[in-house]
């Protein structure tokens, strides 16, 4: 071939077409289903129907306990997950050296968040439920209360579950702070603690929170592990207890109750309910509703992730 | 980094004016607070045996209870006296039939058509992401990508239910209105996003002396793409596939609503299947705890985290001879 001659490449320029052609398929699809949730899914949400309770057997009325239900499950979740995560994190930069051992629980780390989430359900009741459950019902000798499915096992369960997504992101914050800070902080005379204290975590605060953030988003869409956690068709209360002190009451979240859960709401409104065409509607809208959630979450998590990043200079 | 100090604190450093030594509180409460993290450090291996222990402590009862081989195939006693060897897993009957083989298959005709459909679309996004589309509207779409992989499962099993069922039945009509077929498609959204987001970092990580070292060539870009990128950066597009097939067979909600749950085995794609995540989802809220039913339930837990163990350990493992190898 000459040198500076263009030559033809009929092969070429099909499969670089073809390329293109598979990927704007795959988007056009993309937005044909979520056009059709959103289309059909506004017809229904709206204040309304996000903080009225179900009635007439669910096929009219809002969806607030489901709601609050996922609301409740992922703030205890949260509590759960977040600080060990992070500390892990932390351990596995700033203290472990690189190591056989580090390398041992970075695997497990990435095995961890390969497990099947209906594995997870299994592990949740067979080690929170049975064993821990019913191990304090009975040193407590109160009868069965902890021992059952309930609001605070489905929430340590998917805290285990959301623990790779938390341990991964604060590792990539961590790390992104540079050494050079490091070596400043030791050389004003500041101890190990202090250097994390004082430098490490307000560096990395973003990248923790987009952790904690893509872990709301997991945990609120996880469906299989609260199947038989606690997860309900109906209730007719929420999970609350009233705490008191003296005449004073606080409604608080009762981790001992069972809870209505937004994605198990759909499932079940699909595939369980007496007439599931009769509810189709409210499927549609909770679909939406959880939807919305989870990309709300998710853009802000990529939004934050873009602009530390950009910020280190990485981009 | 505080060994240095500490050791230059005990020596020449002792009479200068840095070398103040750091108080014995200080260091009690600085290793108190290192042991602090290293007990959370290990949470994740902790969790990680805790889950084996805790499915084995259960599934292993199967073994005893249920037995090897009455989970592969069950011999019926006919009206003549003789034997009919039965591949059925119907463990509610009054003779409890524990087989696993249709739960296998079903398994696998779900993932299998799901991980060639997904391979398919994702390498193809992802190659475009990396090598074709312009840099503008990569910073756009990897996100868009990014953002399709946290769809909740639920919303694509429903989905499948709700639109892709009737779309298919109208356009192939199948033998069973929910088949193997369209949850594969189910599946194919959850994996597309993996594969192609993994593939598109395993181009992106190739260095660009290799692509201007083909063009300096004369090669075209397809030449470029087909000869030089995609075998470099094989290892990185197979990991991810593998990932995306150990996603496809531990799905639980898109099978469980889109699959049809009749335990066939079958090779027909277009009728009705039973995968191994879907029986536990289906049948745990309504089993008696402790009867054989429960532990043979553990025991397809146990069977889906070594399957998915092992592909993750696989996909790792080709991961990291990848980055190694790839230090120009």
């Amino acid at each position: 071939m000459e040198i500076g001659k263009k030559h033809k490449d009929i092969k070429g320029t099909f499969f670089i077409g073809l390329t293109k052609v598979l990927f704007v398929f795959l988007v056009f699809v993309l937005f044909m289903i979520f056009g059709k949730i959103f289309i059909e899914g506004m017809d229904i949400v709206s204040l309304e129907f996000i903080f009225d309770e179900p009635r007439n057997n669910m096929t009219e009325g809002g969806i607030w306990p489901a709601i609050f239900g996922t609301l409740s499950v992922t703030i205890i979740m949260v509590l759960l997950a977040v600080p060990v995560g992070v500390f892990a994190a932390i351990y596995l930069t700033e203290y472990a050296k690189d190591t056989f051992a580090t390398r041992i629980i970075r695997t497990a780390v990435n095995n961890l968040a390969g497990v099947p989430s209906i594995v997870f359900g299994l592990f949740g009741l067979g080690f929170f439920i049975l064993f821990i459950g019913r191990g304090i019902d009975d040193a407590l000798g109160t009868g069965l209360i902890w021992g059952q499915p309930c609001l605070l096992w489905a929430s340590a369960t998917l805290g285990v579950l959301v623990l790779p997504i938390v341990i991964v992101s604060t590792l990539e914050a961590l790390n992104s702070v540079p050494k050079s800070h490091r070596d400043a902080s030791y050389g004003l005379g500041a101890t190990k603690w202090q250097t994390i204290k004082k430098v490490i975590i307000p560096q990395a605060r973003p990248g923790i929170l987009t952790g904690t953030i893509l872990a709301i988003s997991r945990g609120v869409g996880e469906t299989a592990p609260i199947l038989f956690l606690g997860a309900a068709f109906f209730l007719p209360n929420l999970p609350v207890a009233d705490i008191c002190i003296g005449d004073y009451c606080i409604p608080m979240i009762n981790p001992a109750e069972q809870f209505m859960y937004l994605a198990y709401h759909i499932f079940i409104l699909a595939t369980q309910s007496a007439n599931p065409t009769l509810t189709l509607p409210i499927q549609y809208g909770s679909t939406l509703v959880l939807i919305g959630i989870t990309f709300l979450l998710n853009i802000t998590a990529i939004y934050m992730r873009y602009k530390y990043r950009k910020a280190l200079g990485k981009i | 980094m505080s060994k240095d100090l500490e050791s230059l604190e005990e020596s020449e450093l002792k009479d200068s004016p840095f070398g103040r030594k750091i108080s014995l509180s200080v260091r009690v409460k600085e290793k108190i607070i290192e042991y602090f993290f290293a007990v959370n450090g290990v949470v994740a291996l902790v969790f990680v045996i805790l889950i084996f222990i805790f499915l084995f402590k259960e599934g292993i009862q199967a073994l005893n209870n249920i037995g090897l081989l009455d989970f592969i195939y069950f011999d019926q006693v006919q009206l003549d006296d003789s034997l009919k060897r039965l591949y059925e897993w119907y463990p509610t009957s009054s003779e409890e039939r524990y087989s696993l083989l249709p739960l296998i298959v079903g398994t696998l005709m779900t993932a299998i058509p799901a991980t060639i459909i997904s391979t398919l679309f994702g390498v193809a996004a992802g190659v475009y992401l990396s090598e074709i589309a312009n840099p503008k509207a990569r910073e756009f779409l990897k996100p868009l990508i990014e953002l399709f992989a946290s769809v909740p499962t639920v919303v694509l099993g429903f989905l499948m239910l709700a639109v892709g069922a009737s779309f298919f039945n109208d356009l192939l009509s199948p033998l069973n209105r929910l088949n193997a077929f369209i949850a594969s498609l189910g599946l194919s959204f959850v994996i597309i996003p993996i594969i192609a987001s993994m593939t598109e970092d395993a181009l992106r990580s190739i260095p660009n002396d290799l692509r201007m070292a083909s063009y300096g060539l004369g090669a075209t870009k397809w030449q470029t793409i087909s000869k030089v990128i995609i075998p470099a950066g094989f290892s990185g597009v197979s990991a991810s596939v593998i990932l995306g097939f150990g996603r496809a067979i531990g799905e639980t909600m898109i099978v469980l609503m889109a699959s049809g749950n009749a335990a066939n085995i079958t090779m027909d794609i277009f009728l009705s299947v039973r995968t191994m995540t879907a029986t536990i989802a289906a049948e745990m809220g309504e089993v008696s705890q402790g009867s054989d039913h429960y532990y043979a339930l553990f025991f397809i837990g146990i069977i889906l985290f070594t399957i998915t163990f092992f592909l993750n350990l696989l996909a790792e493992i080709i991961v990291n001879k990848m980055r190694k190898k790839n230090v120009f």
